[in-house]
């Protein structure tokens, strides 16, 4: 019997797309955004991946826990809410002058900046550890937004 | 060979009271042993001294912890010798930075109390020797891919020693792992 061509192709579109999910898995985000976060609050969420959430929250604590804990401020500032939220405002944390002075908020190309190079991003700041890999700043990234619940930016909207 | 507080103490006696305003070029002689990479390190002075700061008030955490651990009554004396080991290891390193923040004419960072130390790494959660532990693991495993962290945004002439401190907490983290009964991670590049 003879396959039909558009078999094949079909088939091999399949094969392609399963092994691009398998070689990294982290990158298949976009396909399951559901919202897990403040469930109750008055605030809408922000959209989140779970399954990214997840490989934040574990990539998070080796990476960033040696340095920061989600509610209390150690080497550095404490970490929960800070998506969306303007840099260096963290109550009775001594922050550089660099990252007071800092315009920014914390959204996911300023956090994606910053983590590639901290000290670029914020001459003078005291944070100078890089994260270079794309993908663990994705993770990462995600997981702090699944965290916060900072209203009116981009809120619930991807 | 010597090692590298011992070369940053004798060089400080050798050049005396100008210990706190050395150059650039000096200080990169005397950590990085050679004066090529010194040209890298005038630039950035005021930025290695932030980052060997943050890296100060890492070890004073780390130096406390084990304070903390080794007087919680919650741990075996034998643990309590490798803990205390540890935390000699952290004041090692603590020293190491100290003096090359001076050097750069820096004000090193100052420890908190230990109660604020207790109340940030949420001492009091911790019921028995595994939690202890795992708390430690956790602390050194941070601390090593936190160093491997740094190095690109260091001058050059911190890259080794901070490249050192990661062997260390690495080290530790490994030593914790298996007091943990751990499994050996299958996977290469543990860290970083
Ligand atoms: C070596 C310690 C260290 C490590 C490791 C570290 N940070 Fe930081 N971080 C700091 C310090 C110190 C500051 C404060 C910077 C300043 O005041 O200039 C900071 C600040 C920040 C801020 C700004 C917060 C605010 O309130 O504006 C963000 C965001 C941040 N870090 C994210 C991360 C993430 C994500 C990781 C892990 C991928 C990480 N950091 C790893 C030390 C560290």
């Amino acid at each position: 019997m003879k396959t039909p061509l558009y078999v094949i192709v079909l088939f091999c579109a399949v094969l392609i797309s399963g092994s691009a999910l398998a070689k990294d898995a982290i990158n298949s985000i976009g396909m399951d955004k559901t919202q897990v976060t403040s469930q109750g609050d008055s605030v809408p969420p922000y959209v989140v991946s779970e399954k990214l959430v997840g490989v934040g929250e574990k990539l998070y604590k080796r990476r960033c826990g040696g340095c920061h804990s989600l509610d209390n401020n150690r080497i550095g500032p404490r970490h929960r809410d800070v998506y969306g939220r303007k840099a260096g405002v963290v109550a009775n944390f001594k922050y550089s002058k660099a990252l007071k002075n800092l315009d920014v908020i914390w959204t996911d190309e300023t956090l994606n900046d910053w983590l590639v190079n901290p000290t670029a991003f914020a001459k003078g700041t005291s944070m100078g550890f890089r994260l270079g890999k794309t993908n663990e700043r994705n993770a990462i990234i995600e997981y702090l937004k699944s965290l916060s619940s900072a209203p009116g930016f981009s809120a619930g909207v991807k | 060979m010597p090692n590298n507080s011992m070369i940053l103490s004798s060089r400080r006696a050798f050049l005396g009271k100008t210990g706190k305003t050395l150059s650039a070029t000096a200080l990169a002689m005397v950590v990085g042993g050679n004066i090529r990479s010194a040209t890298a390190t005038t630039t950035d002075a005021s930025q290695d001294i932030k980052i060997l700061n943050a890296a100060i008030a890492l070890e004073h955490e780390g130096i406390a912890a084990y304070q903390i651990a080794a007087t919680s009554g919650l741990l075996d004396p034998a643990v309590v010798d490798i803990g205390v080991t540890f935390q000699g290891h952290h004041k090692g390193h603590r020293d190491v930075l100290v003096k090359a923040v001076e050097m750069l004419g820096g004000t090193p960072a100052e420890e908190k109390s230990l109660g604020a130390y207790a109340q940030e790494l949420k001492a009091s959660t911790l019921k028995n020797q595994a939690d202890v532990l795992r708390l430690a693991l956790a602390l050194e495993t941070g601390a090593a891919n936190a160093y491997l962290g740094l190095i690109p945004s260091l001058g050059p002439d911190y890259h080794q020693v901070a490249a050192q401190m990661a062997g260390d907490e690495a080290f530790h983290a490994a030593i914790l792992a298996n007091a943990l009964g751990q499994p050996i991670p299958k996977a290469a590049l543990m860290f970083g």
